[in-house]
Parts: structure tokens; sequence; C-alpha cells
């Protein structure tokens, strides 16, 4: 029995035509969702069979978030892609004290159900200014879903969530993803947020990772495990809400953990998932936890400078062995 | 007939710009009385804009306003006890307490959220105009902001999308550095903008604009009603410049009732207008300046001014009665709509 398989770029776009098609109120602010990479052109069914939905906006980060946010105010269900993740500082004001607060300012009498997405992480000669990952930032945004998805099921259907979403949502994608190919069901489907998928099973430590860390993180599982060594990893798939069971129960069965994400240290994704853990699940930990991520400075040009200061397979592979070494 | 027309709609025009000034009135007391706290920004002045800009909206249209949005919440009808209760944080109020005096919404009226960043309603607008577009229900949104939003870059971009999409929205600057003191004596800060001419801007972007007299109801009312008009047709966005002089009262953060109760004897004749604000009870205050106009109808017209601010005065005591008696937010409901439905961890 052939499984199949569908590149994360294709399954993104599939839940997009999706979108348009079951709900009148989905439209697309953006030309290049997937970029201006060898997907690109993925994304042209859409404009061809929704024309009067789908638009080419202006440069214009702020202008266009606030288009979306406005939007989803009146009570439409605007995608609004802002294009490469550092993009988005330019429309923070509409995220985060446009689009977060309103529901909650209002009492409960308005909400904004924008969905914003962007491409984020550390891409390959991106240097500072396109390469960030601006999601842990705006995790400290209040009011705002974040979904961060590593395969093509689970863009597929955490994307279809968030445009059914109630919620302002942000939906990130590692630039690196998008030509990654995995398995797909033969129907997707949309998958509930605040639900972690363990993506595989491991007795020794636990490691909590999301977007294009996850395929990392299998394959220093898998380089381990010819060690003998076998480590769980778990996928939380959104951060908001975030899946704390998943994580704790995995922590409970292997007493060690490993958080990787390619954010900055201090103030990041790693950070915030290894204080729950350290706050709710100290009595399962036989080992301090660890944490992965890039170093706190800007992500450099030259391709020596952006893989030392970026999570890899080996790193992380590294990390565990440590992990269950210390006591 | 016409005649007939413009003298329905002055007496409807008065009789919300009464409610609004004796709302803002009573703010500056609520406020003197320590009833509460921060900073607040006032429409006295505006009224002569706001009110006929929106009475010639419809039911199914959007709005988007500012932290000077008392007078527009009003205008379209919200409960000014609702209004005055969310003034003073209570569980009543339009917000639940949860927004208060800068950004007071009415949903259930068309109103987006009432943002207090500068220049943001203006962006949000056009996402309004963006899904009246999108229905094809004839609807517009219309923002209602101050000239100082023309100072924000998203202003800008979110004037060209709506003029690179034909978005029906009706830009409403509320110019109201007119006549303003400037930062002199620590006074309240007025345009700062390069461009002498804030029409320039939209016209660049190729979006029909006008200016008119903002303290003219009548004057107002037709460049909106053919704005609107405009907008419906698919005409694409118009930009409107109302001409609205600085009320003498409008202090930085803390505004004061430099001008008096309003004391509509001076419209009717029976009081006189001197002192250092006889040119804005003569000329600018637009309250006045409205009721002195319907007042030459005589006798039955004064009696008839009279019996509406009597209206608009029981109205809004009622009104500071209910904010008053309202109880304060219970604390823990500090956690609750942050998401919609259901709320996740």
């Amino acid at each position: 029995m052939s499984e199949t398989r569908q590149s994360y770029a294709a399954a993104l776009v599939d839940a997009l035509h999706d979108g348009l098609r079951t709900d009148p109120r989905v439209s697309i602010i953006g030309g290049y969702v997937l970029g201006l990479g060898p997907q690109r052109t993925l994304t042209d069914r859409l404009k061809q069979d929704f024309p009067d939905r789908v638009f080419d906006p202006p440069t214009s980060e702020a202008g266009n978030a606030a288009v979306g946010v406005g939007a989803a105010m009146a009570g439409m269900r605007p995608f609004v892609d802002l294009g490469t993740g550092s993009f988005s500082y330019l429309a923070w004001s509409q995220i985060t004290n446009e689009a977060a607060v309103a529901h909650y300012m209002t009492n409960g009498r308005l909400s904004a159900p924008v969905t914003f997405h962007l491409l984020h992480g550390v891409r390959g000669g991106g240097a500072a200014q396109h390469s960030q990952s601006p999601h842990a930032m705006l995790w400290n945004a209040p009011g705002l879903e974040i979904a961060a998805p590593s395969t093509a099921a689970d863009v597929y259907g955490l994307i279809r969530t968030a445009l059914a979403s109630p919620n302002p949502t942000l939906v990130v994608s590692h630039a690196k993803l998008l030509g990654i190919e995995t398995a797909v069901p033969e129907r997707k489907s949309p998958i509930p947020f605040g639900r972690a998928d363990i993506k595989r099973r491991g007795r020794d430590a636990t490691v909590v990772a999301t977007s294009l860390m996850v395929h990392y993180c299998l394959a220093a599982a898998e380089a381990l495990s010819k060690e003998g060594i076998e480590v769980e990893v778990v996928d939380p798939r959104t951060l908001v809400p975030l899946d704390e069971k998943t994580i704790l129960d995995s922590v409970s069965r292997t007493g060690r953990l490993v958080v990787v994400d390619e954010c900055p240290l201090r103030g990041g994704i790693a950070s915030e998932i290894a204080a729950t853990v350290a706050e709710r699940g100290f009595r399962y930990l036989k080992a301090p936890i660890v944490r992965v991520t890039r170093p706190d400075v800007p992500v450099p040009y030259s391709l020596p400078l952006e893989n030392f200061i970026t999570p890899d397979p080996e790193k992380i592979a590294a990390a565990v062995r440590c992990v269950l070494t210390a006591t | 007939m016409t005649e007939g027309l413009a003298d329905t709609l002055r007496w409807q025009c008065l009789e919300k710009m009464l409610l609004i000034r004796r709302f803002e009135e009573t703010v500056v007391k609520l406020a003197g009385d320590g009833h509460f706290r921060g900073h607040y920004h006032l429409y006295i002045g505006q009224e002569g804009t706001g009110v006929p800009a929106i009475t010639a909206l419809a039911a199914k249209d959007h709005l988007a306003t500012t932290h000077r949005n008392h007078g527009h919440i009003l205008a379209r009808g919200a409960d000014p006890g609702a209004g005055l209760a969310e003034i003073l944080g209570r569980a009543t109020g339009l917000n639940g307490g949860r927004g208060g005096t800068i950004h007071l919404c009415e949903p259930t009226l068309g109103f987006l959220s009432t943002s207090g960043v500068v220049g943001g309603c203006i962006s949000l607008a056009v996402g309004g105009g963006y899904a009246c577009a999108q229905r094809r229900d004839g609807s517009v949104t219309m923002a209602l902001f101050g000239d100082g939003a023309l100072e924000e870059g998203v202003s800008f971009e979110a004037l060209n999308i709506a003029s690179l999409w034909h978005l029906p929205v009706i830009f409403l600057c509320e110019n109201n550095s007119a006549g303003a003191m400037g930062m002199a004596k620590g006074g309240y800060p007025t345009l700062v903008h390069a461009s002498t001419d804030l029409l320039l801007i939209p016209k660049s972007l190729g979006i029909s604009s006008v200016r008119v007299d903002g303290v003219d109801v009548a004057a107002v009312h037709a460049a909106a009603t053919q704005a609107i008009a405009r907008c419906r047709s698919g005409q694409g966005p118009v930009f409107i410049e109302a001409m609205t002089p600085r009320w003498a009262g409008s202090n930085p953060l803390w505004p004061e009732l430099a001008t008096g109760i309003t004391d509509l004897r001076m419209a009717t004749g029976e009081s006189g207008t001197d002192g250092p604000h006889k040119q804005w009870y003569e000329n600018f205050d637009p309250v006045l300046r409205l009721a002195r106009e319907l007042a030459k109808g005589g006798a039955e017209s004064v009696r008839r001014i009279s019996a509406l601010d009597e209206a608009a005065r029981k109205r809004i005591a009622d009104a500071a009665d209910f904010a008053l008696a309202s109880p304060l937010p219970a604390p823990e409901t500090a956690l609750n709509h942050v998401f919609a439905q259901e709320t996740p961890a």
C-alpha cells in the first residue's frame, strides 16, 4: 500500500482553497503566501478560482494587517499574509494592540477573527532582517492564538481551524518547511488547537519542539536510537492554547526534558515551556531541563556563522545525551 | 419641501448635539468630583460635525472612532447611561469597565473596536470598508478622526489601500487644530505636519476630497450624504476635512469647562455673550450656532429649544444617576473574555 505524501506548501494551499470554498467570509490579502521560492506558483489556483477574494496588496504590512483586523471586526474572516516574519514588526500595533485586545476591551461583544500568516526562521543567507521568528514575542500578547505547524497534515488542519476560529490567530510557517514532504491522510481535516501530537514515542527523554525544529528533533531521535537512546518527540502544534497536559504526561514517563526552538533563548518559547514544566512537573524531573535555542544574537549572513548559532540535529542529540547523564 | 427636510434634520441634530453637550459637561463634573481617574478627551465644539455626518449613515453601515469618541457613540444612538458607566469603570458600562473613556464602543450600532492609537481608526475603517465591499450589500464605513491621525504612517498606507481597491470608506477628518493655542503655555498639541493643506494627502492618492465648515450642520450633512452616495455606488473612498475650531477648554489630558455650562439663552437673545469667549459663543460653538438659527423661527422655536435642552439635561442626569449607582466589576472577571467562545489555556 503506497502512502500519500504532500509538501507543506501544497497542503497549505489546499487549506486556503478549502477555506475559500467552504466559507464566503474568507478572503486572502497577500500575493506571496509561499514567498518567492519555487513553491510560489502553487497559489495560482487560489487566484484563478476566487478572483474576487484574493488580493495582491501594496507593500504595507501595517495597512494590510489593519484591513484584515477591521474586516474581521466587521464580520469577515480574512487571511492576511505578512510575508517574511520580521516584516510583522511593521504591523505590531495592528496585531498586538488592535486584534489581540478587541474582544477583551469590548467585554466580549466584538471579536477580530483574522488569521495572520508569516514565513519565519533561519532560512539560509537571510541575515538579521529576513530570518526572524516573532512568535515568541507575540506569545506575550494575550488574546492571540498561535499555531506553528511542522507537517503537511498539520498545516492543513491548523489553517482550517484558524480560519474558523472566532479569535485572531497567527500561523507561522518556517521558510525551510515549504518543500518538505510528509505523509497525509486520504482526507485531510481540521485539527483542533491545543492538542499536541507525539511525533515519535520514546522512554528515555522528552524533546519538545514546533515547526521546523520537529524535523531536526526527529533526525536527532533517529541517530540516538542507534545508540540505544529512545527519545519522545512532542509537537505542541499550537503555542496558544498550549497543551500542557501532553507535555507533562510525557515528562512524567521519561523524567527528562529538552526543549528545542529557533527563537533566541531569553524570553523565548523554550524558556516558557521549560518554566511551565519546572513549575508544574518538577516532581517528574530526574535532571535539569536543557534548552536548545539560538543564542541571543541577531542572525548573521555567512553560512558558517549562521550554522554556528542555529539548532540542528547534532546539537539536539548532544543536549539529549547531556540530560541523560545529568542528575 | 427642501426647507422642510432641512428643518426636520436641524431639529434632530440639535437634540443629539444637546445630549452630547450635557453628557460632556457631566463628564467634567464627574472627573472633578473624583469619580474616575485617568485622562480623557471631550467632543465639545465638534458636535456640528459628528452629529450630521453620522445621521447621514444607514443602520447597516460601520463606523470607527478614536479616543475622542463620546460624541460619535451618542450621535449613533448609544445609551448615555452605559456610556457614563463605562467612563466610571462600572460593570454596566458599554465595555463592562474594560475600556473606559478612550474605548467606548457599541458593536450593535456598527462600531468597530474603538482604537486609542492615533491613526488606528483610519486603518481599521479601511478594513470595515473591505468587509462592506466583500459583502456587496451597499454598506459603507465611516472613519471619524482628528487631524493628528494624518501624522501616522499607517494612515497613508490605509488611504492608499482604500483608493487602490475602491473601498467604500468615508474618511471624516475633524480638524480641530484651527484656532488652537498650539504648544504655547503647555497647551494641547496641535497639528505637527509639513503639509499646510491636509487635503493634498488624500488627493495625491486619487481620493475625492472636500473641505467643509465643521460648525455648519447643513454643510456637513450635505458633504456626508454626497460622500456616502458615492461610496455606495462603488466609486471609491471620499475624504472630508471638517474645520472644527478648537474649544478653549480642551486642555492637555484634563479638560476644563472654560466656556462654562452651555447657556442656551445666549442663542435666544435672553443672555449676553460678552467676555473672553465672545467669539466662541457667537461663531464657533456649534450648539449655540444651530440653536441661534432655529430660534429665528420665533417664540415657538425658542420654547422648543428650551424643551429639548430640558429633556437632554434630564436624560443625562438620569444617566449619571444610573452610572453612579452601578456596581464595579467583580475583580476576578478581569480574567474573562481574553478569547471568544472556547477559552484556550
